[in-house]
């Protein structure tokens, strides 16, 4: 069965249709990147799949036991990050949240699951470091133990690579197809990296206010959108930036 | 040298003083740190003027004033964080209009009953007479409860602190939260805005978080250090105040500049270790 299940889905904010009639499923172990063009409703989509705004039609159904709120998303950075007073472990420790329900405090379950993912993802030495002080891509690795210290199944990565540069971004991709790989959790990815998506990913969603194209990325690749696509290269990711179709 | 001191606190106006000041300073450095890292530091400002003007009405109409004035800036607290929310009106400007809107409210009542007298200095400027026996049990209770519900939802404030996309996609009601946090701070500035006045008990919520964040590298520390910091803050101040018969408001901002001037010599100083090490 499928983890995630997106059965003809609409989304609108205040009457205006963002994404219409989406379909697509995400299966266990899945490697999903999410690309398309500016605008064409990535964020938006986004915000629907960690239950932010929920679909104008149709529903999206979670399987397997995933509940809404393990999925381990890792955000956009925000301004209030830059000059957060915050330890790496406060952070990681942070992602155990939605374990806890009404309960106040941390458990030694907790503690033990984020010092393993700090483990897992190389950042165990920076634990008492503060955020502000790190580099990007010390700042990314940080965030993505915590998304996995919420799941178990689930990661859903929002333009990740923002702003790091060709060695770190490379890294940071590698990263994550080991945590995929190893630990067979599903990754949904939004990217502008085309040809880092088709590279790395198992399956692709062709976002253009409806699935231009979804299926696996053997099959994108031969497919006419595809083609064009992947000829066309990487889409100005700076002006996605401004243009990002951040409707909040 | 401790002669003086006990003979300090052997008036029980400088007990009562000395109470409610503790532990409104602890409330508002702990909810400070908060409201600064989320930008929200004019939210304080903004209701101590909502608070002046219920007061205003509350003396008008010879009524208590906590029991009017905490349900009137409680209800401010909350709109001005739904206005800050939408993007309809930017949040400072709304802060702007509902605080002179409420100060010049509060001016008209106060000019057309009692008139402009000592009393509204004392709103203004704070004074360390200013609270009854009364006013010291209800301090005591309600900052004691907005102590507690601080410390139970510690860790889902930091979350929603820190990131609330990432706290709502992992199931905190953020909304619930933020409503909290404005609400806590309603209740702590009424309570303190009688001994630090109307103009400055918003630098209750700003200074103790700003300075610890100088030289502190984690959140936990922060806390810790702001909650420290502006209790001893408020007891040189209030004591310069009792001196010096100076306003009590003002002599605790003042201290907690200078607190803030050795902090950030401090914090630089160890910066230029690092960068030389």
């Amino acid at each position: 069965m499928a983890l995630v299940q997106c059965d003809n889905i609409s989304i609108a904010y205040e009457g205006q249709t963002v994404v219409y009639d989406l379909s697509f499923e995400i299966h266990q172990g899945d490697y999903l990147c999410i690309v398309g063009e500016n605008g064409s409703g990535k964020s938006t989509l986004v915000k629907s799949l960690i239950g932010l705004k929920s679909p104008s039609k149709g529903k999206i159904i979670l399987n397997d036991g995933l509940r809404q709120n393990e999925i381990g998303y890792l955000p956009q950075q925000n301004d209030v990050q830059k000059d957060f007073p915050a330890s790496v472990y406060e952070v990681v420790l942070s992602g155990r949240l939605n374990s806890r329900g009404f309960r106040p405090f941390y458990t030694a379950g907790d503690k033990k699951a984020a010092k393993e993912n700090m483990q897992l993802l190389g950042i165990e030495r920076l634990g008492k470091n503060c955020f502000r002080d790190l580099s990007g891509g010390q700042k990314q690795r940080v965030l993505l133990a915590r998304a996995l210290c919420a799941t178990k199944k689930l990661l859903l990565l929002d333009e990740p690579v923002t702003g790091l540069d060709p060695i770190v971004t490379a890294e940071f991709y590698q990263l994550i197809k080991e945590v995929n790989e190893k630990s067979k959790i599903a990754v949904v990815m939004v990217s502008h990296d085309i040809e880092s998506a088709v590279r790395d990913a198992s399956h692709i969603l062709h976002l253009q206010e409806t699935a231009l194209f979804f299926g696996t990325t053997e099959d994108y690749r031969k497919s006419p959108v595809g083609r064009q696509f992947i000829k066309s290269g990487q889409i100005q990711p700076e002006a996605e930036k401004t243009a990002g179709g951040e409707r909040s | 040298m401790i002669h003086t001191i006990v003979e300090m606190l052997s008036y029980p106006f400088m007990v009562r003083a000395f109470t409610v000041g503790i532990l409104v300073s602890l409330c508002s450095a702990l909810l400070g740190v908060s409201l600064v890292l989320k930008r929200y530091s004019m939210i304080g400002d903004g209701l101590s003027h909502v608070g002046f003007g219920a007061l205003a009405v509350a003396a008008a109409l010879n009524a208590a004033p906590l029991a009017v004035a905490i349900p009137v800036v409680v209800v401010a607290a909350v709109l001005l964080l739904r206005v800050s929310d939408s993007s309809k009106m930017k949040g400072d400007a709304a802060i702007a209009l509902i605080s002179t809107s409420a100060l010049a409210v509060g001016v008209m009542v106060i000019s057309m009953t009692t008139g402009m007298n000592t009393d509204v200095y004392n709103y203004m400027f704070g004074s360390i007479l200013a609270m009854s026996s009364e006013d010291v049990e209800m301090s005591v209770m309600l900052s004691v409860i907005v102590l507690a519900l601080y410390i139970f939802f510690y860790n889902k404030i930091f979350a929603i602190t820190f990131d609330e996309t990432f706290a709502q996609a992992t199931g905190v009601r953020a909304n619930l939260y933020n409503t909290l946090i404005a609400v806590l701070t309603a209740v702590t500035i009424v309570l303190g805005m009688r001994m630090m006045g109307t103009l400055l008990i918003s630098s209750l919520i700003i200074f103790p978080a700003l300075t610890s964040m100088r030289i502190c590298k984690t959140f936990r520390s922060v806390i810790l250090n702001s909650a420290i910091l502006s209790v001893v803050c408020f007891c040189i101040g209030i004591s310069v105040s009792y001196f010096f018969a100076t306003p009590a408001g003002a002599s605790v901002v003042v201290v907690n500049l200078a607190m803030l001037a050795v902090y950030t010599i401090i914090g630089l100083i160890k910066e230029k270790r690092k960068i030389c090490r």
